[in-house]
């Protein structure tokens, strides 16, 4: 499939990543040739084959529905560079908004 | 004193019958890295005052007879979370990260009474096979310092098979482990996908993460997995079936046992390299114990590194996102927007070979390409976990070289990505199959050691350590000691 | 043109569970900011999932009810987007096996049946709450984030808003009765997305939608349906088209405004998640979960028509809520007869909850002791006059004993016919008129007389045995 500069800004965008004009082309040329490499697989038969999602095929794995006590928040915000009133503080987000969940 | 002269059960008689003490032991560890570290570049973290504090500890209350590891050090690869010890992953983007929690690997080692002394350099979040993409520093193979300690656990592997410690843990996604052992003719163990708790492990590939311990011996490492291996409640994914003890009948041989020789691990135009005839010799060995070796195929090996390549990437894509500048790890200093937070966090955090793997694995994902790559991957996945349980009806374990070449130059591959992934190919197969490998050492090539991994069922690394304890005894290569030398 | 409204919800309801979706932090309102909340929570380097068995059994209940079909392999996937709410940059959310599938529920506008297809259920975790300050930056509250939910998807097939506000009313009342949420919207345990579009009427095909987002009460759900259509017609009349966005709606203006365009670049990536294994969920548990649900509102109002015989209409009101129902189950079962329990509930119950805003389980009253009161009554022990100040003290104050109430505040009826003659005699002896009056046929005479010794009882003689022992004492006259 056909990997341009312009695909790659659009996936780099999609995983928050800033790449230079500069390094642009080789950057694109990396991925054209990693690409190039993967789509090897294109020539194997895959039909009717059950793709593996998973490391083993253990299934039904859960834990009873008990509660413990939150983290010490002073522990949590050890790593927090900015903070305000027991909340992460970020810059304000465009839309006001929150996850659509 | 340097831990290439001694066994994990020798150290522990020493520690029964007070001729060492655990302090000993740990002020042994830091004069050797103050010897040898400048060159070797194993570590990027010491834990000194904790682990002299650990050990003294271990000394007051006297050493556990018949628990070999205790009051024992150990190093830790920088990707496994430590509580108060820094934990970079290598990565710019956490090069003052303190993680709040322990792994289960670590709490299982402090149950068992071993003493972590520091944190191992590798490739930053464990993409690459050179531990060059470190952040950090440069790691140096103990062989010839000229070389490379292999990846992404080189720390891992140097810092034991330059005689720092006696035993270390890495992680192996696609051959993590058992290269680098490989490269510095250690006992190096993938365990089967499941074997070990990867919680508090930093992601990387989440359906391939394997922990596991690099040792010189093989019991050595047999040992050690067992104080690691178990179901944990807080990792789904680990195995809700039985821990065997790893060391039982470790020295019952191969009498019977039946060693498939997968025929595409091998170049098939009968041009045999080095490593491929010190293989060989191994078998030859084998046969003469009174095991049986039968040629197998694996006839889907060809498709591991693209299949591998994708799906490690991808999910290394959604795993690494967490890096965002927020809520820990690195914080651009130019932020204006939130946005900026994310894209010069990230941009600036993650180092070169990670963007390109974020990048192959977004690309991988997104819509209009999931089918061809990720789907497609996953099902060749299918196909290559089918080779292997094909072949292990018919055999008990694989034998096969571990890497294509031995330990290369620094500078010598990383300016070629394809060509360091093409390098991963007798590796990745086991991580898509989620099956055990061990890699030990099977001979040298021009004083480099030469690396030979025994594949097993899942679940079996018992068969696995069989082997390869007897083969150890047969060969005693672990006697071999490095030179500490750049190049000669 | 004629234009017919096409809708479709998304509604997430928040699951009641101890703990969260994926991670043992408490599932709890309220909290001072980021303290039910850990390092699973935060997303911190090498955490790992592990589910909540219950909230699984809880998005089987929620599906069952729901009349869907129960996924025998269903699995989790990851919803990758950055958002400073969302701490992984992915949601553990179902993607292609959702749990349940091909549901529905029967809706009611006034009187007229429709039924509602539900295109899926499936299980995911809430992101964190962000907040808004004024001051150019953002606050993140992550103890939300993790806390189970189901996502209810319905099929575009409501055509007003008024059945979409039935739906939510159904939607709610039948999630409630499972118990395994409390479904408040102004709580955020039920939150609800619309999907909006118009059609000239007699068209198949779906015109271009809109999303709205932010209906946080049953009035905004209407409120922002009703405005987006009107703009939508309006755009459509004079010849424009629509485009694909997200609006929201804003409460202070009761306009809809746009948040975002959609340019169908929202990429979400999902694929399974690696690290929780596939769940594989058998006919026997489904069966289990099943047998394990309450009565469901039809099926009671059934029985109470049945067994109790109320009219329809006392059915349908008293299982509108699952508190209600509850209260009024157990109201017969502490003897009360079931129509005069009913007309309590009604009545003067659910005024007192008006009135004070109050949910029944925040008021004093229990079933035992409204059965109590409707006994006595029923008994001749207190009069239906006296009833009233009783039922004041038991859903103010409460009681445990009634009966004991009523004879301590000397509430109990006069109805001893020896105690009570004295006194007839008395006002007898003091009224001849009257007696005259009521011989020659005047009837008013005996309310005057019941009226008296109502008066020298202070209230309490049971009216019934006065006129009674008045007749006689008269006819012996
Ligand atoms: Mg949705
Ligand atoms: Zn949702």
């Amino acid at each position: 499939m056909a990997i341009n500069e312009e695909t790659v800004k659009h996936v780099a965008g999609l995983a928050k990543l800033e790449i230079d004009e500069e390094s642009l082309k080789t950057f694109t040329n990396e991925i054209v040739q990693m690409v190039e490499m993967v789509e090897q697989l294109e020539e194997l038969d895959t039909d009717g084959v059950e793709g593996s999602y998973h490391g083993h095929p253990q299934i039904n794995v859960w834990r009873q529905d008990k509660a413990e006590k939150g983290t010490d928040r002073e522990e949590l915000f050890k790593n927090v560079e900015t903070q305000k009133n027991g909340f992460v503080e970020v810059p304000d987000m465009f839309d006001k908004g929150g996850s659509d969940a | 004193m340097n831990f290439l002269d001694y066994t994990l059960e020798e150290l522990h008689e020493k520690l029964v019958n007070k001729e060492l003490t655990a302090v000993d032991l740990i002020e042994s560890v830091y004069s050797n890295i103050e010897e040898t570290d400048d060159e070797v570049g194993a570590f990027i973290t010491l834990n000194k005052e904790e682990a002299l504090n650990a050990a003294k500890k271990v000394d007051e209350k006297g050493v556990e007879e018949g628990n070999v590891l205790s009051g024992l050090p150990i190093g830790i690869k920088d990707n496994i979370s430590t509580k108060g010890v820094k934990t970079t992953a290598a990565s710019k983007m956490l090069e003052n990260f303190i993680p709040i929690y322990d792994a289960t690997v670590v709490e299982k080692l402090n149950q068992a009474g071993m003493i972590s002394v520091g944190k191992l350099n590798m490739d930053e979040f464990a993409m690459g096979g050179s531990t060059e993409n470190s952040a950090m520093k440069i790691t140096r193979n103990p062989w010839d310092l000229t070389r490379v300690p292999g990846g992404s656990s080189g720390g891992s592997a140097a810092a034991v098979a330059a005689g720092q410690i006696p035993v270390s843990l890495g992680s192996d996604t696609g051959g993590s482990i058992r290269q680098p052992a490989s490269f510095t003719g250690l006992v190096g163990m993938k365990p089967t996908y499941g074997r070990v708790s990867r919680y508090g492990l930093i992601a990387f590939g989440s359906s391939l993460d394997q922990i596991g311990p690099f040792t010189r011996t093989v019991k050595d490492n047999a040992l050690v997995l067992n104080a690691i291996s178990g179901t944990d409640d807080k990792d789904s994914t680990s195995y809700r079936g039985n821990t065997p003890d790893f060391t039982e009948n470790i020295d019952e041989g191969v009498k019977g046992l039946r060693i498939g020789v997968p025929k595409e691990y091998f170049n098939e135009d009968g041009k045999e390299t080095t490593i491929e005839k010190s293989v060989r010799e191994a078998l030859d060995a084998y046969k003469e114990m009174g095991a049986e070796i039968v040629e197998v195929s694996l006839p889907h090996s060809k498709y591991g590194i693209p299949a591998y390549y994708i799906i490690a990437s991808s999910e290394a894509s959604s795993n690494l996102q967490r890096f965002d500048g927020i809520r820990y790890g690195y914080r651009s200093n130019n932020i204006g927007s939130l946005e900026d937070i994310y894209v010069k966090s990230r941009s600036e955090g993650f180092g070169l070979e990670v963007k390109r793997r974020i990048m192959l694995g977004t690309f991988s994902l997104s819509s209009g390409f999931y089918d061809a790559h990720f789907k497609k991957a996953a099902q060749a996945r299918t196909l290559i976990r089918q080779d292997f349980a094909k072949a292990f009806e018919e055999v008990d374990v694989l034998v096969a070289p571990t890497t294509t070449s031995t330990a290369f130059k620094i500078g010598g591959k990383i300016e070629d990505p394809i060509a360091m992934y093409m390098a991963d190919v007798l590796t990745v197969p086991v991580n898509l199959a989620g099956v055990p490998s061990l890699s030990m050492p099977c001979g040298f090539f021009e004083g480099l050691p030469i690396g030979m991994q025994i594949i097993g069922k899942q679940f079996d690394e018992q068969t696995i350590y069989k082997a390869a304890y007897a083969y150890e005894k047969a060969t005693e290569l672990y006697k071999e000691k490095p030179s500490l030398k750049g190049g000669e | 043109m004629n234009l017919e409204p096409v809708i479709g919800l998304e509604v997430h309801v928040e699951l009641k569970t101890d703990s969260k979706m994926f991670s043992p932090s408490p599932a709890h309102f309220g909290a001072e900011p980021n303290t039910n909340t850990n390092v699973i929570d935060w997303g911190h380097p090498g955490v790992l999932p592990v589910v909540n068995k219950r909230a699984i059994e809880f998005g089987m209940k929620a599906a069952l009810t729901l009349n869907c079909g129960i996924a025998n392999d269903t699995k989790f996937d990851r919803k990758n987007y950055f958002y400073p709410d969302n701490p992984k940059a992915y949601q553990i959310s179902q993607f292609d096996k959702p749990i349940g599938y091909d549901g529905w529920i029967e809706i009611d506008v006034k009187g007229e049946k429709k039924r509602i297809r539900i295109e899926r259920v499936h299980l995911e975790e809430d992101a964190g709450k962000n907040t808004h300050g004024d001051d150019g930056s953002s606050y993140v509250d992550l103890n939300r984030q993790g806390t189970p939910l189901i996502e209810i998807v319905s099929e575009a097939d409501m055509r007003s808003p008024e059945e979409a506000q039935a739906y939510l009313d159904t939607i709610k009342q039948l999630i409630q009765f499972t118990g395994i949420s409390d479904v408040k919207m102004q709580e955020g345990s039920m939150r609800c997305d619309a999907n909006l579009s118009l059609r000239p009427v007699g068209q198949e095909a779906f015109g271009t939608k809109t999303e709205l987002k932010n209906l946080n009460s049953f009035n905004n759900v209407r409120k922002g349906l009703e405005h987006e259509i009107k703009r939508q017609e309006k755009i459509l009349n004079a010849g424009g088209a629509i485009q694909q966005e997200t609006r929201r709606f804003d409460e202070t203006t009761g306009e809809t405004i746009l948040m975002r365009v959609k340019e169908g670049s929202s990429d979400y990536r999902y694929f399974p998640e690696p690290d929780i294994p596939n769940l594989e969920i058998s006919n026997e548990w489904i069966d289990e979960i099943r047998a394990s649900l309450p009565e469901m509102p039809e099926a009671r109002q059934k029985r109470y028509v049945e067994d109790y015989q109320l009219p329809e209409y006392d059915a349908v009101v008293l299982t509108a809520t699952v508190e209600m129902s509850d209260f009024f189950q157990e109201t017969v079962e502490y003897g009360a007869d079931p129509k005069q329990a009913s007309n309590w509930l009604m009545g003067e119950v659910s005024a007192y909850m008006n009135s004070e805003h109050m949910e029944l389980n925040e008021t004093a009253l229990t079933p035992k002791a409204l059965a109590e009161m409707i006994n006595l009554i029923a008994d001749g022990t207190i009069s239906s006059k006296i009833a009233k100040k009783v039922f004041k003290e038991l859903i103010t104050k409460g009681s445990a004993d009634v009966k004991a109430l009523v004879e301590d505040k000397g509430w109990v009826q006069l109805s001893d016919p020896a105690k009570l003659l004295p006194i007839i005699t008395e006002i007898l002896d003091q009224n001849e008129q009257s007696i005259e009056d009521y011989k020659n046929g005047k009837d008013r005479a005996l309310g005057f007389l019941v009226g008296n010794v109502m008066k020298q009882t202070r209230g309490k003689a049971n009216p019934g045995v006065v006129n009674k022992i008045l007749k006689q004492e008269m006819d012996k006259r």
